[in-house]
C-alpha cells in the first residue's frame, strides 16, 4: 500500500528549476486567502447589509424625519431624509470598517496565526497590510453600494451625484480601517475594542454631524468633528446627495481623508512590524 | 562572499537570539550541507525555536552571522524564504477551510500560478495521504492529519532545506512512525532537513547529524552514534528500588560500571556490560525491585552532559 504512494520531487538544483521570484504583486494571495475565508459567510453577512440601510432609512429617514420636517420644516429647508441618510451612509462605513479591522486581524495575529503562516513564505508585512486592507475595501465597498441602492429606492437621495460619494464613502470607512488595524496590532486581547467602540465610535456616530449639523454641537467641541475622519465623510456625502455640491470642499475632505489613511498605514506597518517580527 | 549555488546551504556563526535582556540563544555555530538531514536536540526553552525563527528569516538575528544559500536574512529575506519549507512548532493551518484551499493558498503566497499550485496540491495530498480528506475543514482532523498536512503544505513550494521544528511533539506513537514514514521518503530524495526535538528517539532516526542544546548553547555535536559513543558507555543498567529517595542507594553501588546517575526515581549504572554489572550489584548483596539492562541512548548523553532528562 505505502509502496504506492508518490513522493514529491525532491528539491530542485537552483539551475534546473527557476525559484519562485517575490514580486510586487504577492499582496493579491493575501487578498485570496480572505476572499476564500469570506465565501464561506458570505451569504449572512450580505443579509446584513441590506438590513441595515432599510433599519436606518425607516427609522432615522422616513420616522424621525416626518417630526422633523413637520415641527421645523426640515434641516435649512431640506427634507430630514435627504439630510439623514448621506450622513449615516458614511457612517455605516466607519462600521463596516470597525468590524472587519478588529477581531479578524487580532485572529490572524494571536488565534489562527494566518499572518504568521504567511510570514514565513515570501509574503511581508506590506503584502500583509496591502492585500487584507484591500479585502476591508471590497467589503466596504460592497455594504456602500447596498446601502445607497437600498437608500434609493426609498428617494432617499435628492442628487445622481451621490455615485460621487460611494468612493468618498470607501475612503471613510478606510480612514477608519486603517487606523484601526494599526491600534488592533498592539492589543492582547478584545478588551481594548470596548473602548474603541465605546469611547470612539459611538461618540463620533452621534457628533460627527450624522443627524443634525455640528453648527449645534458647543463650539468648544466642534474642532473635534473637524479632526476624526467622519465628518468629513458626512459633509462631502451631503454635500453631493444634495445636489449641488461645493466640489473645493469636496476636494478638501478627500485630501483629508487619504493624509488619515496614509499616516494609519505607517503606523500600522510600525504596529505590525513590532508584533509579528520578533 | 559565499558563493550562492555551493553545497553549503546554511551557516551560522555566533548566533544569537535576545529578547529584552534574556539570552535565547547565545552564540551557536552550525553549518548544514545539502542533503543532509541536521538536527537541534534539546529540552524545553534550550532555544531550539528561536534558533529555527532565526533560520526560517521571520525572526531578526540580534548577533552573529546567518547566511542561507549565502545571503544574509537581513537583506535578502523573502527571496531566502522562497527556497524554504516551514513546519513550525504550532500548526498555523486555516482551520475554517479545507485541507486542499489550505494548500492552494499557500501555494499562492509564493507566486506560484493557480494550475500550478492545483496539480501540485493534488500531488502532495497523495504524499501525506490525505486524498479522501481533501474537500474536510481542517478542524475535525487528527493531530497527526493536521501535522501531515502542515508538511505537505511546507512543501508546496518544493523547498530546498525544510526547516521541521517538532514535527511529531504531542502525537500518539502511531501517528509518529507515519510521519518519520514521509520524512524518511524525503530524506530519500534529497531535501535537506533541519529539525528540532526532545525526543532522542526521533532524532536517532532522521538525523545524520545533531546538535545538542542546552540554555541557547552547543553542549555537544556529532551524529548519533558518535555522540552516544563519545559521551555515553555502550550499555545502561537502570535499577529502581522500593523508596522515595534513590539518593542514599547510590552509595551502596558506588564503583561498578564507569559511571552512575542517580535520578529521583531511579538509578543508572553506565557500563559497557549492564549483565556484568547487574551480577556485581547482586553480588554485594543488593535487591532492587526492578532492574533492566538497556542500550545508551541520546538521553543518555543529555543527562551526561547536563545533569537533566529531556523529557520530565
Ligand atoms: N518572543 C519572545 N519573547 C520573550 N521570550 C521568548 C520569546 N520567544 C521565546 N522566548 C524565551 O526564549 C527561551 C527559548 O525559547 P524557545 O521557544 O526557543 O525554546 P525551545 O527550545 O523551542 O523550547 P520548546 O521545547 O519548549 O519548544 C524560552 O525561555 C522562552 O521563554
Ligand atoms: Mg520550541
Amino acid at each position: 500500500m505505502s509502496a504506492s504512494v508518490s513522493t514529491p520531487n525532491p528539491q530542485p538544483t537552483p539551475t534546473s528549476t527557476p525559484q519562485p521570484t517575490p514580486g510586487p504583486a504577492l499582496w493579491r494571495p493575501v487578498f485570496g486567502c480572505w476572499v476564500t475565508v469570506y465565501k464561506r459567510t458570505w451569504l449572512g453577512s450580505v443579509f446584513g447589509r441590506f438590513l441595515s440601510p432599510l433599519l436606518f432609512v425607516l427609522s432615522m429617514g422616513l420616522g424621525l424625519g416626518s417630526l422633523v420636517d413637520k415641527s421645523a420644516g426640515g434641516v435649512g429647508g431640506v427634507p430630514y431624509l435627504h439630510f439623514v441618510v448621506p450622513g449615516i451612509l458614511a457612517a455605516q462605513a466607519m462600521w463596516v470598517a470597525m468590524g472587519e479591522s478588529t477581531y479578524q486581524v487580532l485572529g490572524a495575529i494571536r488565534w489562527n496565526m494566518k499572518y504568521q503562516a504567511m510570514l514565513a513564505t515570501p509574503i511581508g508585512i506590506d503584502d500583509i497590510l496591502l492585500g487584507h486592507l484591500t479585502y476591508v475595501a471590497m467589503q466596504v465597498t460592497g455594504a456602500t453600494a447596498i446601502f445607497v441602492g437600498v437608500a434609493a429606492l426609498f428617494g432617499s437621495f435628492g442628487s445622481w451625484w451621490v455615485l460621487l460619494a460611494l468612493p468618498i464613502t470607501v475612503l471613510t470607512g478606510m480612514a477608519f480601517a486603517v487606523p484601526i488595524f494599526a491600534f488592533t496590532a498592539t492589543q492582547e486581547g478584545d478588551g481594548g475594542f470596548n473602548i474603541l467602540f465605546r469611547f470612539i465610535i459611538t461618540p463620533l456616530f452621534l457628533f460627527s454631524g450624522t443627524f443634525f449639523p455640528i453648527d449645534q454641537l458647543p463650539a468648544f467641541l466642534r474642532p473635534i468633528a473637524w479632526v476624526t475622519p467622519l465628518w468629513h465623510g458626512v459633509d462631502a456625502n451631503r454635500s453631493l446627495a444634495l445636489g449641488s455640491p461645493d466640489l473645493v470642499g469636496v476636494l478638501g475632505h478627500t485630501a483629508y481623508l487619504l493624509f488619515v489613511i496614509a499616516i494609519g498605514g505607517l503606523l500600522a506597518r510600525h504596529t505590525f512590524t513590532k508584533r509579528l517580527v520578533v | 562572499m559565499t558563493d550562492p549555488d555551493s553545497d553549503l546551504l546554511l551557516q551560522a556563526t555566533g548566533l544569537t537570539k535576545t529578547f529584552g535582556n534574556f539570552t535565547a540563544v547565545d552564540g551557536i555555530d552550525f553549518a548544514v550541507q545539502r542533503g543532509e538531514s541536521f538536527g537541534f536536540l534539546g529540552p524545553n526553552g534550550a532555544g531550539k525555536s528561536s534558533t529555527m525563527k532565526m533560520v526560517g528569516c521571520v525572526s531578526p538575528v540580534t548577533g552573529g552571522v546567518l547566511r542561507l544559500f549565502g545571503q544574509d536574512p537581513a537583506t535578502h529575506g523573502p527571496q531566502i524564504r522562497a527556497r524554504l519549507g516551514v513546519v513550525p512548532q504550532k500548526d498555523t493551518l486555516d482551520e475554517e477551510l479545507t485541507v486542499q484551499e489550505n494548500l492552494w493558498i499557500y501555494g499562492r503566497y509564493f507566486g506560484l500560478s493557480r494550475s500550478e499550485v492545483r496539480s501540485r496540491a493534488t500531488e502532495l495530498l497523495d504524499f501525506a495521504q490525505l486524498e479522501d480528506r481533501a474537500r474536510s475543514k481542517v478542524e475535525p482532523l487528527s493531530g497527526g492529519m493536521k501535522r501531515r498536512l502542515t508538511i505537505a503544505r511546507s512543501l508546496i513550494s518544493r523547498p530546498e532545506i525544510l526547516l521541521l521544528d517538532e514535527p511529531t511533539a504531542g502525537l500518539d506513537p502511531q501517528a509518529r512512525h507515519a510521519l518519520w514514514d514521509r520524512l524518511f521518503r524525503l530524506k530519500r530524495n534529497g531535501v535537506t532537513l533541519v529539525l528540532t526535538t526532545h525526543y532522542m528517539d526521533e532524532a536517532e532516526q532522521l538525523c545524520d547529524r545533531l546538535v545538542v542544546m542546552d540554555h541557547g548553547k552547543i553542549v555537544a555535536q556529532g551524529s548519533p552514534r558518535s555522540l552516544i559513543t563519545e559521551f555515553s558507555t555502550r550499555e545502561v543498567l537502570e535499577l529502581r528500588f522500593d523508596t522515595d529517595d534513590h539518593a542514599h542507594h547510590g552509595d551502596a553501588i558506588a564503583g561498578i560500571g564507569e559511571r552512575i546517575e542517580v535520578l529521583p526515581d531511579r538509578l543508572l549504572v553506565y557500563a559497557e556490560d549492564g549483565d556484568a554489572a547487574a551480577a556485581a550489584v547482586h553480588l554485594r548483596g543488593i535487591q532492587p525491585m526492578s532492574s533492566l539492562v538497556r542500550r545508551s541512548t541520546l538521553e543518555d548523553v543529555f543527562l551526561h552532559l547536563t545533569g537533566r532528562t529531556l523529557v520530565d
